[in-house]
């Protein structure tokens, strides 16, 4: 049961997407998801929806995952989208009483339904395409600058590491321990909501313990290969800006600014 | 053969504050020649992982003196200088590993110690080279079986280029399969690399691949000698409560039983041999 979570959802490729430098991946969905927000007509909507699409399928990840990753947030986007279909101004199209549906409502809705999927399905490209320690590692390097405002960015990310390195270890634990209190006759799976809770009491105990032995084994393991805070580390691993970040770089900048011209040449809607 | 490790009358206790006679270690004096491949054996609670600790200046002793080539580990500003010499690998393979990718993990080392980028690439492929595991560089560890990841343990190690590794039961937690693995691993680098090999083990199947056994009981060494000459003592460690091999044990019961057999048969082949000497004897 504990083993279906999955950490991360990184799936194996080698399309152009998966060959960008994680940091340029990062940067360049971030520009997008502020870009999707401004928006202010469908024609400039739509581009960005295709561009997203476009990402999608040169990812060659199927697009059913992409669909899978909405179904997660499909009730925060259903309620959103109806929320604002109730609220909104403009022409009146059907009434009842004090519930009316608008014109505007309407719009409103198709396009906080449509930022909030592309914004899932593009923030997926990231997790799908990137591992876990490329996007720490990536993180690490993008936030350095904070180090100047003593911000431990190197600690955080060696915290960071640690945690997705033993998630899947922990897990596994918790498996085992769950399956040897029940078969010592402990019941987890029924009763209310309360006891359910209480009876994880015997699980979350061994398994803290376990960690913190872990924890001890590691410190002992990496003070062994030299770990330390205050010298200089370095990486074996470099990151390069290569000719194909470029390119993701030059397509992004004209998309975004077609969002730009878009919005100025066709009236707004919202 | 150079002298790699000294330890001089070792005394340790956990709790320094404790003015009771609570040592785990009591007086260990033990050389190790660089080169050598040298088992400690004992079982447990008889001290030889808190021995092991000592020998990358992890545990400082509480009397006595431990010199790493020459360097007294009290030494703080040479700790890691210490430690690049002599490597330390543990029991559990699961919490040594500190990164979620194979060679990343066994660049950590390297990393820690600042080489350039280039150096650890060149190190970090010879080390996965040199315990088989090149092809696996790009998987995750969990993914990987118990012997398996203790080799990457070993190859994080390796990566270092230390002079010494100390490998405290390296298989206790493996399966028959894995603990092969692993003992091969160890053998091959001993062998092909010249690293002068620690191995802390309860296994007497594993000692016997060694050019020294140590004997530990209650903190203080009891016995060393080649294989050959420490398992033909078998009353002596029946005493400390210690196994012999089983092809050793079978043979001392025979003789027991009155039947004339050499002494110091460590495996099946020889165990055969000497039986097969019988059989002629007696036709």
């Amino acid at each position: 049961m504990v083993r279906e979570i999955t950490l991360g959802q990184y799936l194996p490729g080698n399309s152009f997407i998966h060959r960008l430098d994680a940091r340029s991946k990062i940067i360049l969905i971030f520009a997008y998801i502020i870009f999707i927000f401004m928006c202010r007509n469908f024609i400039s909507l739509l581009v960005m929806s295709l561009f997203s699409i476009l990402v999608i399928l040169i990812t060659k990840i199927g697009f059913v995952k992409y669909l899978k990753s909405l179904k997660a947030i499909l009730i925060v986007i259903i309620l959103t989208g109806i929320m604002n279909i109730f609220f909104g101004s403009g022409d009146i199209l059907w009434q009842w009483w004090i519930i009316k549906i608008t014109e505007g409502g309407l719009i409103n809705a198709a396009f906080v339904v449509i930022r909030i999927s592309m914004l899932m399905m593009i923030s997926s490209v990231l997790t799908y395409t990137t591992s876990p320690t490329d996007l720490t590692d990536a993180l690490e390097r993008l936030l350095k600058p904070l180090a100047y405002f003593h911000v431990r960015v190197h600690e955080i990310a060696m915290m960071m590491t640690i945690a997705l390195r033993f998630i899947p270890v922990l897990i596994d634990e918790t498996d085992k321990i769950m399956n040897a209190q029940k078969s010592r006759g402990a019941d987890l799976e029924n009763g209310n909501l309360i006891r359910r809770i209480k009876s994880l009491i015997p699980v979350l105990i061994p398994l803290f313990v376990s960690a913190f032995r872990r924890a001890g084994d590691l410190a002992t393991a990496m003070e062994c290969r030299c770990y330390n805070v205050v010298g200089k580390r370095t990486r074996m691993r470099v990151m390069h800006f290569s000719m194909t970040d470029l390119i993701a770089l030059i397509s992004c900048l004209v998309v975004f600014s077609s969002v730009i011209v878009l919005n100025i040449f066709f009236p707004s809607v919202i | 053969m150079k002298e790699f490790i000294r330890i001089e009358n070792l005394f340790y206790k956990y709790d320094q504050s404790d003015d009771s006679d609570n040592y785990a270690l009591r007086g260990v004096d033990l050389t190790i020649y660089g080169g050598e491949f040298v088992a400690v054996v004992g079982h447990n609670g008889c001290g030889k992982s808190t021995l092991a600790k000592h020998m990358n200046s992890l545990y400082l002793p509480t009397t006595g003196d431990v010199y790493i080539d020459g360097i007294d580990t009290h030494d703080d500003e040479r700790l890691f200088e210490i430690r690049k010499k002599v490597g330390l690998v543990l029991q559990n393979p699961d919490n040594q590993i500190v990164v979620g990718v194979v060679e990343e993990d066994v660049a950590f080392g390297c990393e820690n110690l600042g080489m350039p980028p280039d150096v650890i690439r060149q190190r970090v492929d010879k080390a996965l080279q040199a315990v088989n595991m090149y092809e696996y560089r790009k998987h995750s560890p969990e993914k990987l079986s118990g012997g398996q990841k203790q080799r990457v343990a070993i190859a994080g190690i390796i990566a270092m280029e230390p002079e010494c590794i100390v490998l405290d039961e390296p298989t206790a937690m493996l399966d028959p399969q894995g603990r092969e693995e692993v003992m091969n691993t160890i053998k091959q680098l001993n062998k092909e690399l010249g690293i002068t090999i620690v191995l802390i083990t309860h296994f007497m199947e594993e000692a016997v691949c060694a050019d020294r056994v140590v004997m530990m009981d209650e903190g203080k060494i009891f016995m060393t000698g080649t294989p050959k000459e420490v398992f033909s003592q078998v009353e002596l460690l029946k005493q400390h409560r210690l196994d012999v091999p089983q092809a050793t044990e079978l043979i001392y019961k025979l003789k027991g039983c009155g039947y004339e057999l050499p002494d110091g048969v460590l495996d099946e082949e020889e165990c055969v041999q000497a039986l097969l000497g019988l059989f002629d004897q007696n036709l």
